[in-house]
């Protein structure tokens, strides 16, 4: 643990803390955006935002994958297990997820769907080889991160020639995200993007390297620091991000050099580029549909393609009207904006998708961060400060 | 005849006499005769409950204990708990449902300030369920219930339909005395007052997950199943009515444990991260699961609300008991009309720890 607990040392935090404090010009707000779920995790969990000044803000972005993944992809997870009768393999944290009708993977499973959680899609190929009668599916999600052990199980099947396994597809894409956040109409409907730059994703970077960052800092003049997951690397990273915008600089820097390098995971890319291609667009949940933003397995692996194995048509589902995600996850309101948070949307009772993992804005918000908005314990933090 | 020989030949001639053949515990299976009622059941009962859990009450052999009250002294009251058992898998690092069944209701009496007098347990065995593992559990329970000195006076013996059950699920109800003067309960837990943790957090939890299928990983830790009633008797003794609150964090572990007493009492809570302990190899385990220790189960910790004038002298007493070595005062009570448990974190921010919201998945990324 000792390789752990060095980025969590309290001294430390307090040194970042007050270096960040003297460094961020009381004259002006800095709002960054931390795009990656683990990166929500950490600041709620560690208490990070209680470490920052006033006037530096953090904006959870769009980077939880159970978050976005929309209402009919799991629509589509259940049929398979309900009505064609596969056995759905799929990651702890999806089965929760609510789905139409009042469904989740779970609820599903509790009517009679054969659905296993699994730690890898290695556990699912175990299952379909096991299950030689039986169609098998593994319910695939995930940023870049998830995507390789995705691939490496394709081609593994296909390797071993098991004909009972496919994968629904619904790898999504970073920087396409991170674009779409910059572009869409709803943040020009606002006026200016209110972001000064990006904690860049941590597990991501390692596979997909740095570069891929460098046209936002080059076009959108937004600079983007690289971070790991623990909280100093966070601290660390908003140091770095501040005296960025002070500098007026706008580039890609990485805090995480201990295992993220430019150019990335080269085996991997090869991999997910000989398994996938691009979809022309894709459907995020609370962003709607994307450009060039998801993966979906190409024609050479075709038979391992669920959705060209079973008849599933995508139907799209709308989001709840009271919802704000879509622009909670664009950095332009806040969890506590939207008039349902904490009162009909709980995490027991999740009406939107930032309220379904505790990577998500208004999850980590309601599970770590509530007490901050009774007004007695904003006196006493302030107090505490002074 | 060497007397040897003779008590073989009458053990042959027993057995000849009622023309049954003991259980075969190597290669047998629970099958729907054990349940019926009939010989079959009466064999079980005899061959395996009565020989591993025997006492005076039990050996009566009716359909209920019958003992005299023991005499309580004015002000004293009686408690009863009960707590079905079901966990997957049943054998695990450090215990099995056996001892956790027996620990489990010990534990719910212990946390009312009660010495456990009684057990009683009732089984319900899937059919097909080898007799071997049967009868490893119920000698467990059976050292587990001696070794609390609390024992198992009557019981119940179902059979279910294969695939209808998990191979045993065991409920157990106990009895116990609350002495004059002990009042302990969820809801007295006053501002000032100091929370107590009787030591490190998580292993049962981490233990089970361990051993779930599809996810065996290396790991040295145990189950930490035991009772608690004895420690509970030495942090009483040591400060009379110094103790409000006792609670042992067993499912949604220490988080959902302190919101409940929050709530109940209606106060808040301030922890402080630093100072819970929890083993490194259970740190580890969490952190690969992307799992919070602080919401993972315990089966032999306590957690104590006290009157903070007299702090030192029960977490002394804790100290002093090999159940408590590692006790420690985690936080304090506050007043908050929200109920908020909240954290100091070792990191040196400040973070609700909230309820638990369904069961601790695990992340994927
Ligand atoms: S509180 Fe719920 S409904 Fe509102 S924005 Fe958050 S997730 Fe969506």
């Amino acid at each position: 643990m000792k390789y752990i607990d060095e980025f969590r040392d309290g001294e430390l935090a307090r040194q970042i803390a007050a270096r960040i404090a003297a460094e961020a010009h009381p004259d002006r707000n800095y709002s960054f955006m931390e795009f990656c779920g683990g990166h929500t995790h950490a600041i709620s969990r560690y208490g990070v935002d209680s470490l920052l000044p006033a006037n530096v803000r953090m904006v959870h972005g769009p980077g939880c994958p159970v978050c976005v993944l929309p209402i009919g992809r799991i629509d589509m997870a259940i049929r398979l297990a309900l009505e064609h009768k596969a056995i759905v393999c799929c990651y702890g944290d999806t089965l929760r997820v609510p789905a139409s009708d009042g469904l989740s993977l779970l609820k599903a499973k509790a009517r009679g769907g054969d659905i296993h959680m699994v730690y890898s899609p290695s556990d699912a190929l175990v299952i379909a080889r096991d299950n030689p009668g039986r169609e098998v599916v593994f319910f695939a999600i995930g940023f870049e991160t998830t995507t390789p052990p995705t691939a490496a199980a394709i081609r593994a099947a296909q390797q071993q020639g098991l004909r009972n396994f496919s994968v629904l597809c619904c790898h999504v894409l970073t920087p396409a995200a991170i674009a779409h956040v910059l572009n869409s109409p709803e943040v020009k409907q606002y006026g200016t993007v209110p972001l000064d730059g990006f904690v860049g994703p941590a597990h991501v970077s390692i596979v997909i390297g740095s570069a891929p960052y460098e046209p936002f800092a080059r076009e959108y003049r937004k600079p983007v620091v690289i971070a790991g997951f623990e909280p100093l690397d966070v601290m660390q990273a908003i140091l770095m991000l501040i005296r960025q915008v002070n500098e007026g600089r706008a580039e890609v820097e990485n805090e995480f050099t201990r295992a993220v390098t430019r150019e990335g995971n080269g085996i991997a890319i090869d991999l997910m580029d000989e398994i996938f291609e691009m979809r022309a667009a894709f459907e995020w949940r609370g962003l709607g549909e994307v450009p060039l933003s998801a993966l979906r397995i190409c024609g050479k692996y075709a038979e391992f393609d669920a959705e060209r194995r079973f008849p599933l048509e995508y139907a799209p589902v709308a989001d709840n009207k009271a919802c704000e995600c879509g622009a909670i996850l664009r950095g332009v309101k806040r969890p506590t904006d939207c008039k349902i948070f904490g009162t009909v949307c709980t995490p027991e009772n999740p009406v939107g998708s930032c309220m379904v993992s505790s990577e998500g804005a208004c999850a980590a918000h309601y599970s770590y961060g509530r007490f901050r908005n009774i007004p007695v314990v904003a006196e006493m933090e302030a107090g505490a400060a002074a | 005849m060497s007397s040897d020989v003779a008590e073989k030949v009458a053990a042959k001639v027993a057995v000849k006499k009622d023309y049954v053949r003991p259980l075969n515990f190597r290669h047998g299976h629970v099958d729907m005769n054990h349940g019926a009622g009939g010989r079959a059941a009466s064999q079980l009962i005899e061959e395996l409950f009565l020989k591993a859990f025997d006492n005076d009450l039990l050996r009566q052999g009716n359909d209920g204990a019958v003992f005299a009250p023991p005499a309580l002294p004015a002000g004293a009251r009686l408690v009863m708990a009960t707590d079905a058992h079901v966990v997957s898998p049943l054998f695990f690092p450090g215990g099995d449902v056996g001892c956790l069944s027996v620990h489990g209701t010990v534990n719910d009496l212990a946390m009312s300030g009660a010495t456990p007098l009684y057990l009683t347990a009732s089984f319900i065995l899937e059919e097909g369920f080898a007799l071997a593992d049967l009868r490893r559990v119920v000698k467990s329970m059976a050292a587990a219930s001696k070794e609390a000195g609390v024992p198992i006076v009557t019981g119940d013996t179902k059979v279910v339909e294969r695939g209808k059950g998990d191979g045993v699920f065991i409920s157990t109800t106990g009895l116990g005395v609350v002495a004059a003067g002990v009042d302990i309960g969820g809801a007295n837990a006053r501002e000032g007052d100091v929370v107590l943790l009787s030591g490190t957090i998580g292993e049962h939890g981490v233990a089970v997950l361990s051993q779930r299928e599809s996810l065996q990983f290396e790991t040295s830790i145990a189950s930490d199943t035991s009772a608690l009633h004895t420690l509970v008797a030495a942090m009483l003794a040591a400060a009379p009515g110094a103790v409000r609150v006792l609670r042992d964090p067993t499912r949604g572990g220490v988080a959902t444990t302190l919101n409940e007493i929050a709530r109940q009492s209606g106060v808040g809570m301030v922890l402080e991260e630093a100072a819970i302990p929890v083993l490194p190899q259970v740190e580890a385990a969490c952190e690969l699961l992307g799992l919070d220790p602080l919401y993972i189960a315990n089966e032999g910790k306590l957690l104590a609300v006290c009157a903070p004038e007299h702090e030192a002298a029960v977490l002394a007493a804790m100290r002093a008991h090999p159940l408590g070595a590692n006790a420690a005062r985690i936080g304090v009570v506050t007043t908050d009309p929200h109920h908020f448990v909240q954290m100091n974190t070792r990191f040196g921010g400040r973070r609700m720890v909230d309820w638990l919201s369904g069961e601790q998945l695990p992340r994927i990324c």
